[in-house]
């Protein structure tokens, strides 16, 4: 039969993923955020091969300590004499790796646990929700702080102590939409079909929770990002000479008089970057939902 | 067509609890389908007729009773032992505008029982076939690859029915197919819905609130109210000769097309349904009932049948 074949392409399928790229480009704000990231993420990438990390990044040249923004060094110099443009650009690095990765980490444990609960109800949810509300009673730098002491201050164990309270706010939002969801006549309708109860979780009840999740997922980055430079602030994250941009926020601290750029400027990447975070995230919620599409 | 019995429903109850206590939604339904015909219930709102479509595909567990699918007590079945029989028995849902996942393209959405029950391997066959189920229930090709939302309720509507017949069942439960439509899309998908049976050897129950569509549609009329059955007879005896007084109620109510004056006289209900939380053990009707006999407060009647396939749950009858 030829006919199926010409009908394919007559009325051509755009995938999920090219029909919300198509209705993303039309939102300005959402296209300059991303613009904003991809830059970002290229300089992170690209920041080996840009500077030499043992002279430009770590290395210290106390003759030019504290030198205002100019033309040989575009953001000044910190106390050490280290240029500020090589130390910000290599702090994305720091900063992007420790947003996404336990962002990442905190949506893969918080969605398992969220869609149980929700789904599931009853004992299974009072059990994981009251274990949840007591981490979230103890406030995010705190646990931070403990997970970090008991392991040790690594960036990896940075990332695992920040994605403990991304998990507990990833598992409410998912939790909340499920519950939502579960009892829509399309999740009966996949149970009279002969769906797995895992299925329909999948298939079914996630993706039409995607849009708070995807909002949460570009705020947590931002959130995280700053949380990270809090623990860098306090010491106990990113381990002293590496550019982190909240360490770079705090040794600035002591100079906020006489050279306030040192704490402008990372203030300003962090700024920027969960701004990008946040435009880029609310334009993908318009544009992942089918129903907004005219 | 004498066929043989698909299903039989012998003295089924749900209970839901509740915080004021035990709602008898269903309570002692007992029916026999044959193959190829078309069971109609119909009551008013909340009287459990949609429940017992429900409990019946398990998509809700039966308090007590007994539900036979082709000689199969399917009473006690799993989740995971109804899955194969999910291609025996499907359901076509009320709302076509909740029922389809807002998500998925008519394509995925028709295509997704036949993945799923493994009926046909190979990407080109399923397409093919979910464009001859396209066919089948009317919907153009070029809307195969559009949302549900995109589409009016008698095309999403039509989508439910494709899904349903996806698998080839044999029973299908059609849970107020039409309420949501407007009349003129009703007639489509009756229509529809009637051919696809001459076709196709379906065997329907049909949920509905309207007494005009189930005559047209129905083999045979169960009227519940509050969880029981109280009438069940072929469509035409029941037309005829109605016997219960909550069907005479009913059937009083069904706008007729004549003009002038001599339209018969309404029979007009009193009251309000009973709270179908702990009922006592008396007729569930005779609150609103004319006949005030004692008996009716003395025990709840059972169904008996008072001609050939004529049963009525009436004391007084």
């Amino acid at each position: 039969m030829a006919q199926p074949k010409e009908i394919k392409n007559q009325y051509k399928k755009r995938t999920l993923f090219q029909e919300t790229w198509r209705r993303l480009v039309k939102n300005r704000g959402a296209m300059l955020g991303l613009g904003f990231l991809v830059l970002l993420i290229l300089a992170a990438a690209l920041s080996p091969v840009l500077f030499n990390y043992e002279v430009d990044v770590i290395g210290q040249n106390m003759q030019e300590r504290l030198m205002a923004p100019c033309g040989a060094h575009w953001f000044g110099t910190d106390e050490y004499g280290r240029d500020l443009f090589a130390r910000v650009v290599y702090g994305a690095r720091y900063s992007l790796i420790i947003g996404v990765g336990s962002v990442l980490l905190g949506l893969v444990v918080g969605t398992i646990l969220g869609s149980q609960a929700g789904f599931h109800g009853g004992v299974t949810d009072s059990i994981i929700m009251r274990g949840i509300d007591i981490f979230y009673s103890i406030p995010n730098i705190m646990t931070a702080v403990v997970i970090v002491s008991l392991l040790g201050p690594s960036t990896v164990n940075l990332m695992i102590a920040l994605a403990f309270s991304c998990a507990s706010s990833f598992a409410r939002i998912v939790r909340a939409s499920v519950m939502t969801i579960r009892d829509q006549e399309y999740v009966e309708s996949s149970y009279a079909m002969g769906l797995p109860t895992w299925k329909i979780i999948v298939k079914h009840i996630l993706p039409n929770c995607l849009s708070p999740i995807i909002v949460q997922i570009t705020l947590l980055i931002g959130t995280t990002i700053i949380s990270a430079s809090s623990l860098s602030f306090l010491g106990i994250g990113v381990p002293a000479p590496a550019p982190e941009w909240g360490a770079l926020l705090s040794a600035g601290r002591g100079h906020i008089r006489d050279a306030s750029y040192m704490c402008i400027i990372p203030g300003l990447a962090i700024m920027f970057t969960v701004l990008a975070l946040n435009l880029l995230g609310d334009g993908l919620r318009d544009a992942l939902d089918p129903k907004l599409k005219k | 067509m004498a066929g043989k019995t698909i299903l039989e429903v012998q003295n089924l109850t749900k209970f839901f609890n509740t915080p004021g206590g035990q709602l008898h939604a269903v309570d002692g339904v007992s029916f026999t389908i044959e193959e190829g015909r078309t069971l109609g219930i119909v009551g008013e709102s909340g009287c459990g007729k949609s429940t017992t479509g429900r409990t019946i595909l398990k998509l809700l567990e039966p308090t007590g009773g007994k539900i036979l699918f082709d000689g199969q007590d399917i009473t006690g079945y799993s989740r995971k032992q109804m899955r194969p029989l999910r291609q025996e028995m499907q359901m076509v849902f009320q709302d076509p505008f909740s029922s389809l996942d807002p998500r998925q393209t008519v394509m995925q959405l028709i295509s997704e029982p036949i993945t799923e029950h493994k009926l046909l391997k190979s990407k080109s066959d399923i397409e093919e076939r979910t464009l001859e189920l396209m066919r089948t229930v009317g919907l153009a090709e070029r809307y195969m690859n559009v949302y549900p939302h995109e589409l009016d309720g008698g095309r999403r509507q039509r989508i439910g029915i494709a899904r349903a017949l996806a698998v080839n069942p044999k029973l299908i439960v059609c849970d107020e197919p039409v309420s949501a439509l407007d009349v003129s899309i009703q007639a489509q998908i009756l229509n529809l819905l009637k051919k696809l049976q001459a076709d196709l050897g379906l065997t329907y129950i049909f949920i509905t609130h309207d007494l005009s569509v189930v005559k047209y549609f129905s083999d045979d009329i169960a009227v519940m109210y509050l969880g029981q059955m109280v009438e069940k007879a072929p469509s035409d005896i029941l037309f005829q000769n109605p016997l219960h007084p909550y069907t005479k109620a009913l059937l009083s109510a069904i706008p007729l097309p004549i003009v002038g004056k001599e339209k018969p006289q309404r029979q007009l209900i009193r009251g309000e349904i009973t709270s179908p939380v702990n009922l006592p053990d008396e007729c569930r009707f005779w609150k609103r009932c004319d006949c005030t006999e004692e008996r009716c407060r003395k025990g709840n009647p059972r169904l008996r049948e008072v001609e050939p396939n004529h049963f009525v749950a009436c004391s007084c009858v």
